[in-house]
């Protein structure tokens, strides 16, 4: 089977967490293939697995069983069991990730905010331009100023900034919208689709917000961890 | 671009009161270390000073107590006792002595000194043998008198400037009601010296009728001799007592022992307290931003890219409170000087605590060097944070 087309391969995917002699399985078998170019999102109740397999689709972790490469790489597999820090590089060369709470450096200012993943690792192909990456995020103008300045859905798009600025071939994001309101939400949604659409990137999303979801090519319904 | 000691920097901003605090704590724990250090070093040099400003290496001085003796040579002494001229002239047949120079102390109370009154120190010496002992002497006004006889004295600087005296001035004996004619001022030299008036020896025998006694011999050895044998064949003298300089210094080493190691000892509980503190700072915030490290950590930091920028913290914080420690130490010098000298039980003149580069740099390097072994564990506990972790805690 010809692979280059694919971002990510996952087969029989299965998570279980243990608390004391209870069991609780998260995600049970899940197969999936993402290709380059997709715009997935994960939809379903909470505590359906989305955000489990999330994070075991962009190597933050490991899933209990079964079979994960990405960009052609084994990642988890039979006899593969990727270190922390191997997982580290994976992650720097494949993924950017958005979280629901932003995460900010509060004493940062918006620029350096995004440049923070330079500190640690910076790709041949990384962005040198910021002033125009945060201008292609209308939020050009905040550039100086800090995150308490700046409001929900304007800290999202200095989180996405940052996400991008290592040009990841796929972006994560969880729940990007939880903390905004629907106007906000609606335009971090166009955000990411023209992401997705006029550079390209992967994008796998999880969220409760079908109006979010609907901008996605591809909707995955998982309920008690399966799809 | 930002690099990570910028981050590193500003993260400490977030909380200023704490961060603050905690270079507080190091830089008292700095002062003190700094002053400590300084002390170590100011006290021998000042005590060295005070020894090699004599200009003899071994002091005969009448029998009695050998700490009355060293306190002779250091501060002067008044309830004194006194040897046979005599025996200065059998001093002066060993071969191996280059040449003595008798003394004479006396002091008394001068009602007229100060705004209550003073003692007044008259050191009687030998106009022949006492300026060559004392080569390193420089005059402010006139000079050595030559007859020791003459009604002439010679002052020190702070002597002359307490009592407002210059060249051809007269100064009275309280109590003989005998005047003096100024002839020379010193120079300040830093030593008990610069509160004595010089008389010659002759003078003060005479004014003070002790006609051929004496308080004190000063003896100079020659360079080829070996001290020790000479001491040992003036250990025969009758009623006398000799005293080398090397003795006294090491006596007063000892009578100070007790106070360096109690100094040391706050020192070295004050750094611990320090250490302790930026151990608590430093993992306090690294909690505090577990889910934020895991954050960084998805960005793509490799555990050894977080340990860097929590021991760059810790870094940080040392540099800053060791900075403000060596800048408390020099600003506040001459109070830790006070607060030492009410501490000992002899003082030498001139400054007990001496702060230099070297000294400065060396207490740097210790205060940082602590400090980042006291940043080891937060740095690794944080280094070890699993991203997947910190995401999980949000989730909760």
């Amino acid at each position: 089977m010809n692979d280059t087309g694919i971002a990510i391969i996952a087969e029989h995917i299965s998570k279980i967490y243990r608390r004391g002699s209870d069991k609780i399985t998260a995600l049970d078998g899940v197969s999936l293939r993402i290709r380059r170019g997709d715009f997935v999102a994960f939809v379903g109740p909470s505590g359906s697995g989305k955000t489990t397999l999330l994070n075991i689709l962009g190597c933050l972790d490991n899933p209990t069983d079964g079979a994960l490469s990405v960009g052609g790489t084994g990642v988890f597999g039979e006899g593969t069991r990727l270190g922390e820090k191997e997982l580290t590089k994976i992650r720097r060369q494949h993924f950017g990730y958005i979280f629901q709470n932003f995460y900010l450096l509060p004493t940062l200012t918006v620029r350096e905010n995004v440049t923070v993943p330079f500190s640690f690792y910076r790709k041949d192909n990384a962005v040198t331009d910021i002033p125009a990456l945060l201008a292609s995020l209308g939020i050009e103008r905040r550039m100086n100023h800090l995150p308490g300045q700046l409001s929900g859905g304007e800290m999202q798009r200095v989180a996405i900034a940052r996400a991008l600025v290592n040009r990841p071939e796929i972006l994560l994001a969880d729940e990007p919208t939880g903390n905004l309101d629907s106007k906000r939400s609606r335009d971090i949604g166009e955000v990411l689709g023209s992401l997705n659409r006029d550079q390209g990137i992967t994008i796998i999303m999880v969220t409760h917000n079908p109006e979010l979801a609907a901008l996605a090519g591809r909707q995955i319904d998982l309920r008690d961890g399966r799809i | 671009m930002i690099r990570i000691w910028q981050i590193a920097y500003k993260n400490l901003l977030r909380k200023k009161v704490r961060s603050i605090l905690t270079i507080t704590g190091i830089a008292m724990s700095a002062w003190v270390l700094v002053s400590l250090l300084g002390f170590n070093k100011g006290y021998e040099n000042a005590l060295n000073r005070d020894i090699d400003s004599m200009g003899y290496q071994v002091l005969v001085a009448a029998k009695g107590c050998p700490y009355e003796a060293a306190t002779l040579m250091l501060k002067g002494g008044t309830g004194l006792r006194y040897m046979d001229e005599s025996i200065a002239r059998d001093i002066q047949r060993y071969s191996e002595v280059k040449v003595i120079t008798p003394m004479v102390m006396q002091a008394v109370f001068d009602p007229n000194k100060g705004e209550s009154g003073g003692i007044s120190a008259y050191l009687g010496v030998d106009p022949k043998t006492f300026p060559g002992m004392k080569g390193y002497f420089q005059f402010q006004q006139g000079k050595w008198f030559t007859d020791p006889n003459a009604a002439e004295a010679v002052m020190g600087y702070e002597a002359a400037e307490l009592e407002q005296r210059e060249v051809g001035d007269k100064i009275l004996i309280p109590e003989k009601n005998v005047e003096l004619a100024v002839v020379g001022v010193l120079k300040r030299t830093g030593t008990q010296d610069d509160g004595t008036i010089f008389v010659p020896f002759r003078t003060v025998q005479r004014v003070f009728g002790v006609a051929g006694k004496l308080t004190a011999i000063g003896v100079q050895v020659d360079k080829n001799a070996r001290i020790a044998d000479v001491e040992q064949k003036m250990y025969d003298l009758p009623d006398v007592q000799v005293v080398s300089l090397a003795q006294v210094k090491q006596t007063i080493i000892s009578l100070v022992a007790t106070a360096r190691v109690m100094v040391f000892s706050i020192a070295v509980i004050a750094v611990l307290i320090a250490m302790v503190g930026v151990v608590n700072t430093i993992l306090m915030s690294v909690f505090e931003r577990f889910q934020e490290i895991g954050i960084l950590k998805s960005m793509g930091a490799l555990p050894g890219d977080v340990f860097r920028l929590i021991w760059i913290e810790t870094f940080i914080l040392c540099l800053l409170g060791g900075i403000a420690g060596n800048a408390l130490a020099l600003g506040l010098v001459r109070v830790t000087d006070i607060l030492i000298r009410r501490l000992l039980p002899y003082s030498p003149t001139g400054s007990l605590v001496m702060i230099d580069l070297p000294l400065a740099s060396i207490a740097m390097a210790a205060i940082i060097g602590v400090g980042l072994l006291s940043g080891l564990y937060p740095a690794w506990k944080a280094a070890r944070i699993r991203p997947i972790e910190s995401i999980r805690s949000q989730e909760a």
